[in-house]
């Protein structure tokens, strides 16, 4: 069973690819562009196709998917949480 | 081993169609009543009613003008019949399609009234759909092909396995000198780089990056919050936090090959084979209509959270990659593809399922947005008329 999917090798979330994970699961992920396998423990519930962090992050600090950033930590976040428009805003608009 | 052939419409301009339809096009609203008339009485032709047409003026009557030849001139439609209040219009743009050789007759409503329109534009419609009925498929090559692809209601899935499964068969049908778009501009907020960078030349990357720029100003000249906009809140619900996350997943739709050739005006049709990306609203029913109206005869639309959009002369394709959808909305997906979730298959694999409904579909199988009775016909705008 895969719980989430990385899509690159700098990524700093994953996407949740099952219908729901329960807080303190711990999780298998695959990353996409390395093809090993990731671990993590979701600190509170997470929707099918949200994001968990996979680190740490300080605010203001990119958040980083497809190995881009795709915005900014607006607290910080911290490794398993669901990472959101609580947590992260685009820096475009 | 992915088919290469199928079965089509061969065009009188060589130009390759999938479907056959017989078009009754209104010029304007106004028009609208007289031509779903001639449809209500002509069993089988295909009224598009739309909310234009008057008083349009400057590069918005343009592209008024470039989309109602174009939609006429699709090779999907076989032949036309062009209903307008006056003759000036009605003469411009049934010219203009009928340049493509097809048959082509033109009415206007000022001097006759609806009903004498109805009873002469109707026995033209009647001769003109007996006549495509005649027309038979013949065997083309996935080559003549022009194939559009936008995706809607996008979820984190969309960027996991559906926009890359569609990915693979552009990679695949650029091999093979078939035609392809993408666009919807502001969606690549945040991707606009990498979508530069994937330009043959650093002329097309200059340009893109122009049409970019006038997109992004224009947005942001309005003043508006965007937030809660772009991303809309389906995307939002199904876990896309930023504009940037979005485009990124949504630019995985252009393979990871092929390189854009140019950048097309919206419903400008493509100068030659290859992949273009065109300057399109990010609203799937406007988007779709632009590429209808360029000559795409097929269109690929990966959907996450469900989207529901069609076309009335283009076959619309939906491919998802999240189960749920799959399940929840199963009427509406042509193509499952969440099997990558769970690596049952390959990238590879997912883009052969796709690449076989596209031929299927191009060999007449319905889609399910066909089969649903969706015909979104949306024109774009530019600015209010005059």
């Amino acid at each position: 069973m895969i719980h989430f999917v990385v899509h690159g090798r700098s990524d700093t979330v994953g996407v949740i690819v099952t219908e729901q994970v329960a807080a303190g699961e711990r999780l298998s992920g695959w990353n996409l562009e390395t093809g090993e396998s990731v671990e993590a423990v979701a600190a509170q519930p997470i929707p099918l196709g949200h994001k968990i962090a996979l680190r740490r992050m300080a605010p203001g600090e990119a958040v980083i998917k497809y190995n881009m950033p795709i915005g900014k930590a607006t607290c910080e976040i911290a490794p398993g949480e669901h990472v959101h428009t609580h947590n992260l805003r685009s820096a475009r608009w | 081993m992915r088919a290469e052939t199928f079965r089509g419409y061969r065009r009188p301009d060589g130009r390759v169609g999938v479907r056959n339809h017989v078009v009754i096009l209104p010029v304007d609203d106004i028009s609208n009543a007289a031509a779903e008339a001639v449809a209500r009485v002509i069993h089988g032709v295909l009224p598009l009613p739309h909310a234009y047409g008057r008083l349009q003026f400057g590069e918005d009557l343009e592209l008024f003008f470039r989309t109602m030849i174009g939609t006429g001139a699709n090779p999907n439609v076989a032949a036309c019949v062009v209903i307008g209040i006056e003759p000036n219009w009605t003469r411009r743009i049934a010219e203009g399609i009928a340049r493509t050789g097809k048959p082509v007759e033109a009415f206007w409503i000022e001097g006759y009234g609806d009903l004498r329109t109805v009873e002469r534009a109707g026995r033209a419609a009647q001769r003109l759909l007996q006549q495509a009925s005649e027309l038979v498929r013949e065997p083309c090559q996935v080559r003549e092909l022009y194939v559009s692809a936008k995706c809607g209601e996008s979820d984190t899935t969309t960027g996991l396995a559906s926009c890359p499964a569609v990915g693979e068969v552009f990679d695949h049908l650029d091999s093979l000198g078939a035609t392809m778009s993408f666009g919807e501009t502001s969606e690549l907020t945040g991707a606009e780089d990498i979508c530069a960078a994937r330009a043959a030349t650093c002329e097309v990357a200059e340009e893109f990056r122009r049409v970019f720029r006038a997109c992004n100003d224009f947005i942001l000249a309005q003043g508006a919050d965007l937030l809660g906009s772009q991303p809309t809140e389906g995307n939002i619900r199904g876990g896309l936090t930023t504009i940037e996350e979005k485009a990124l997943g949504n630019l995985q739709k252009i393979g990871r090959r092929c390189r854009f050739v140019g950048c097309l005006r919206p419903a400008e049709s493509p100068r030659g084979p290859g992949l273009w990306f065109m300057d399109t609203s990010s609203a799937a029913a406007e988007a779709v209509t632009l590429w209808a109206a360029s000559g795409a005869v097929v269109h690929l639309f990966p959907t996450g959270q469900g989207n529901t959009i069609g076309n009335p002369i283009v076959p619309v394709i939906k491919i998802t990659g999240n189960p749920s959808t799959a399940r929840s909305m199963g009427e509406h997906i042509d193509v499952d593809v969440s099997g990558l979730l769970q690596r049952e298959y390959t990238l590879e694999e997912a883009g052969d399922r796709v690449w076989e409904m596209m031929i299927r579909v191009c060999d007449g199988r319905l889609t399910c947005a066909e089969t649903l009775g969706h015909r979104e016909f949306v024109l774009t705008r530019l600015y209010r008329s005059a």
